[in-house]
């Protein structure tokens, strides 16, 4: 299985730069909700081995619909009656974010080989998991639009699931599943505010926000 | 202790209710007043066993909080603070009920009862405390419910100023009692008072204890928001907190005292210092003020001085092996925490009531009071003979054990230790004397003479319950000042407690204060016969013969009017005109000029000193430098999840690299 899951990192390290690379926001939408399949599948292939049980089966088909079919649907939504297509001007160019986003994968690496861990997992998964976090993050300070900065939380959510997974092994199905619902109303309460403030403003460029400031 | 608890339940419980029924104006009040009665009785019986020479066994329940733990227990200090506080709780809600009538149609009561109840269990709370975070939680909670009931009337922008000025204070005092109870507990690894040890941080500590209790209980320069707030809050509140809340300072001051060792000699020197500082300082600028709460405020800091005199001079006592300086220096301070207590709530009360009645705090738009509300302008003129420390009312008894003290120290000592003697006895004479002055001024202004506007012509009664309240808090002034020889006898638990002399030390000195005591009762009492003597004499005189009555103070004009008499600032004029170093009044106006003077006026304004040249400079230098860092507050969302991600990483990296 372990071969599977490193295709499944490495996988997960291609979106994440195809996230950094798009401007049109559908295909931003996709590839995130692509991801979140992926990565789904994780638990499963983690404890294929020990066999799989009832609940952990729930689990994943939980967290793939909740990833892969809900939040790309409530997005797509946003973004038609946002009527906007593509993000215009990041703060962050293309190419410029692609190579930030090689170099968070870079930093992931040197800092888990110094993190000190109860025990060695997979090799990928760690850092894979970090640069997740982090190009989650980079989105979020780099783009404009609310949309772009809702798909940054949920890579940012996808890199946290997947650090739990592997340090936890054992995550009580409660909390998984208070983690996913957490997720799912944020994201949301993100379109729906997205929506209201395309509504009231006419454009959902978060970096105009500003005026707002006391 | 489970009557302590009881209390704090019926306070909350009574004020929960006054908050949920607060639409229905009958059952607001009826929770509110009862809860606050009900509640302060519970709490003055252990208070009273205690002090009777009985005790109450503490409790201790564990508590969920990190370092907590729900312990209380009572000995005589915490029993002669908490006596005041049940009975000024209770007579201030009986007295509120018919001083907020008049608000129930524009505001919400609830929320004020609510927050008088939660003032008065967190008071209650906070005397019994034996655990440093319970200490901490009840001294905030203390802090925000005041500021709440001072920001009562929050339409007005000037009640609003005084309320953030109240909160900026007390949150910088709480700043240094967090690190002085962390300090003290970190050595003992407990927040338990019983663990406390200083190590040999003792003299920093005290210092963070001097500002940090300093600042609630008012000691010059950190007084600042005293006279701010106890104007702005309605009276039964500004009766409260000057009455025993600013005290919970003074509490949190000696009971400090008692986790350190044996104390050093300058820090008595400190507090007399601060005592004499405060004293005289607060007393002239009250001397100064138009406001009739605002006076009171002031003198709210004038007595804490004397309270701090007393104390310090306690310390010295001890640090000099003296023990009759120590007993009576404690003993004086302590029962001029009682005594300031009953007479300033009577001086609130009855300003509260002169407001009330004539619309207005401007003492000189009053005038002439005397006649509209004798009631009230005899329980004033008690209060403000008590105030003045004059015999036989019991101001002057704690100043007089303050007077021994000192007397027979200066007496029995060499010269270079008798000095902090004698500037506590100079001290003390300068400010009891001008406090005489600014009490003449304040009760002849406002009670005496004819209305100076009209609003004081048609002034009325104070409402029976708002009489009972300040008839009640005179006789206690009179019955405390008479039978003093019975009252010092049983400071002798509490003396003992905050100083940590034996029991029987402290009794054998308070004993020989009772024989000058009882000289003093006996002239009263000789005095007071004398007086009803001269009174009857009169009445049999007058009997069966015709009384004119004339215009006060008319000096035969044929038609005097009212602006031909003194004013609150022409009256303070000559004392204002010596101490003018102190107080840079600013006068404004024409001086009048030739035979036939046309057109002459004064203003005066008395600015406090340190407010307008201490903490305003600081406060707008802090402003500015915050102001630089606006760069950093530009309001752009995506800068600052970039803040913290860098800050995230830069700590990671940092402690991983």
């Amino acid at each position: 299985m372990n071969e599977l899951i490193d295709a499944l990192m490495v996988l997960a390290v291609l979106l994440n730069l195809r996230l950094l690379g798009s401007s049109r926001l559908a295909s931003c939408i996709r590839t995130v909700a692509i991801e979140g399949i992926a990565l789904g599948l994780l638990p499963l292939l983690l404890a294929w081995n020990q066999g799989l049980s009832g609940r952990l089966v729930f689990l994943a088909v939980a967290s793939i619909v909740t990833r892969g079919v809900v939040f790309p649907w409530v997005l797509l939504r946003a973004q038609r009656n946002a009527n906007v297509q593509r993000e215009v001007q990041p703060f962050i160019n293309y190419p410029l974010s692609i190579l930030t986003g090689v170099l968070t994968l870079v930093l992931s690496l040197w800092l888990c080989s110094r993190l000190p861990l109860p025990q060695a997992p997979q090799m990928l998964l760690i850092p894979v998991a970090m640069s997740t976090i982090l190009v989650g993050l980079l989105v979020i300070v780099s783009r404009r639009l609310a949309i772009s900065q809702v798909l940054g939380y949920i890579v940012m959510e996808n890199g946290i699931y997947v650090l739990g997974l592997t340090l936890v092994q054992d995550i009580p199905a409660l909390v998984e599943l208070g983690v996913l619902l957490d997720a799912f109303v944020a994201v949301f309460v993100m379109s729906i505010v997205t929506h209201q403030i395309s509504r009231e403003f006419d454009h959902i460029d978060a970096d105009q926000m500003d005026s707002l400031k006391g | 202790m489970y009557f302590t608890v009881a209390a704090i339940s019926i306070f909350l419980l009574g004020g929960l209710s006054s908050l949920i029924f607060g639409r229905r104006h009958g059952l607001c009040a009826f929770f509110g007043i009862g809860g606050a009665v009900a509640g302060a009785a519970t709490a003055a019986v252990p208070a009273i066993i205690v002090l009777a020479g009985g005790s109450v066994d503490p409790i201790s329940w564990p508590w969920s909080m990190p370092m907590g733990s729900f312990r209380l227990a009572m000995d005589g200090m915490s029993a002669l603070f908490m006596l005041p506080v049940a009975i000024l709780s209770g007579l201030a809600a009986i007295y509120g009920g018919a001083y907020l009538r008049h608000y129930r149609d524009k505001m919400q009561l609830g929320n004020s009862w609510f927050f008088f109840n939660l003032l008065a269990a967190s008071m209650v709370t906070l005397v019994v405390a034996r655990n440093g975070l319970l200490f901490l939680v009840a001294w905030e909670v203390m802090s925000l419910a005041s500021f709440f009931l001072v920001m009562m009337e929050n339409e007005r922008a000037d009640v609003r100023q005084a309320g953030w000025t109240y909160l900026v204070a007390t949150h910088i005092g709480t700043a240094f009692l967090l690190v002085m109870f962390f300090l003290l507990g970190r050595a003992g690894n407990s927040m338990d008072f019983d663990a406390f040890a200083a190590g040999p941080m003792g003299n920093v500590i005290f210092l963070l204890a001097i500002i940090g209790f300093g600042t609630k209980a008012g000691f010059i320069p950190l007084h600042t928001w005293l006279p701010e707030a106890h104007p702005a809050a309605p009276s039964h509140v500004s009766a409260v907190m000057s009455g025993v809340m600013i005290k919970m300072g003074i509490y949190g001051l000696l009971r400090t005292l008692t986790f350190l060792p044996m104390p050093a000699e300058w820090w008595g020197w400190v507090l007399i210092g601060i005592g004499v500082t405060s004293g005289v300082l607060g007393v002239l600028l009250a001397l100064a003020q138009h406001d009739l709460k605002r006076l009171l405020a002031y003198h709210s800091v004038e007595n804490i001085g004397i309270i701090a005199l007393g104390i310090g001079l306690g310390i010295v006592g001890l640090a000099r092996g003296n023990a009759p300086l120590a007993v009576l220096g404690f003993a004086g301070g302590l029962l001029h925490v009682v005594n300031h207590a009953v007479f300033k709530a009577l001086l609130f009360l009855g300003a509260g009531a002169v407001a009330h009645a004539a619309g207005t705090r401007e003492i000189d738009r009053l005038g002439g009071l005397l006649k509209k509300m004798p009631q009230t302008a005899a329980t004033f003129l008690i209060g403000s003979a008590a105030i003045s420390a004059l015999p036989p009312l019991n101001g002057f008894v704690s100043e007089f054990l303050i007077y021994l003290g000192s007397f027979q120290s200066a007496a029995s000592s060499p010269a270079d230790a008798a000095i902090p003697a004698l500037i506590a006895i100079a001290g003390l004479a300068l400010i009891g004397g001008l406090a005489a002055a600014c009490f003449a001024k304040a009760f002849g202004v406002v009670f005496l003479g004819e209305p100076r506007s009209d609003c004081a012509a048609q002034a009325h009664e104070a409402p029976a319950a708002m009489r009972a309240a300040m008839i009640i808090l005179a006789g206690c002034c009179v019955i405390l000042g008479l039978l003093s020889p019975l009252a010092v006898p049983l400071m002798g638990p509490a003396v003992a407690s905050a100083s940590g002399l034996p029991l029987n030390v402290a009794n054998q000195h308070l004993a020989d204060a009772v024989s000058p005591l009882l000289w003093i009762t006996f002239g009263a009492a000789t005095f007071l016969a004398l007086l009803a003597g001269l009174a009857l004499l009169r009445k049999r005189l007058l009997a069966g013969r015709p009384v004119g009555q004339a215009g006060t103070w008319n000096c035969g004009y044929a038609a005097p009017t009212a602006r031909m008499q003194y004013t609150a600032s022409s009256f303070a004029q000559p004392l204002t005109d010596i101490f003018r170093i102190f107080l840079r009044t600013h006068k404004t106006g024409r001086d009048p000029q030739g035979l036939f003077p046309r057109n002459a006026d004064l203003q005066t304004h008395t600015p406090d000193v340190f407010h307008d040249g201490l903490f305003r400079p600081a406060f707008l230098g802090v402003g500015w430098l915050m102001a630089r860092l606006r760069w950093l507050q530009h309001g752009r969302l995506q800068l600052y999840v970039l803040y913290i991600v860098l800050t995230l990483l830069v700590l990671l990296v940092w402690k991983l690299g």
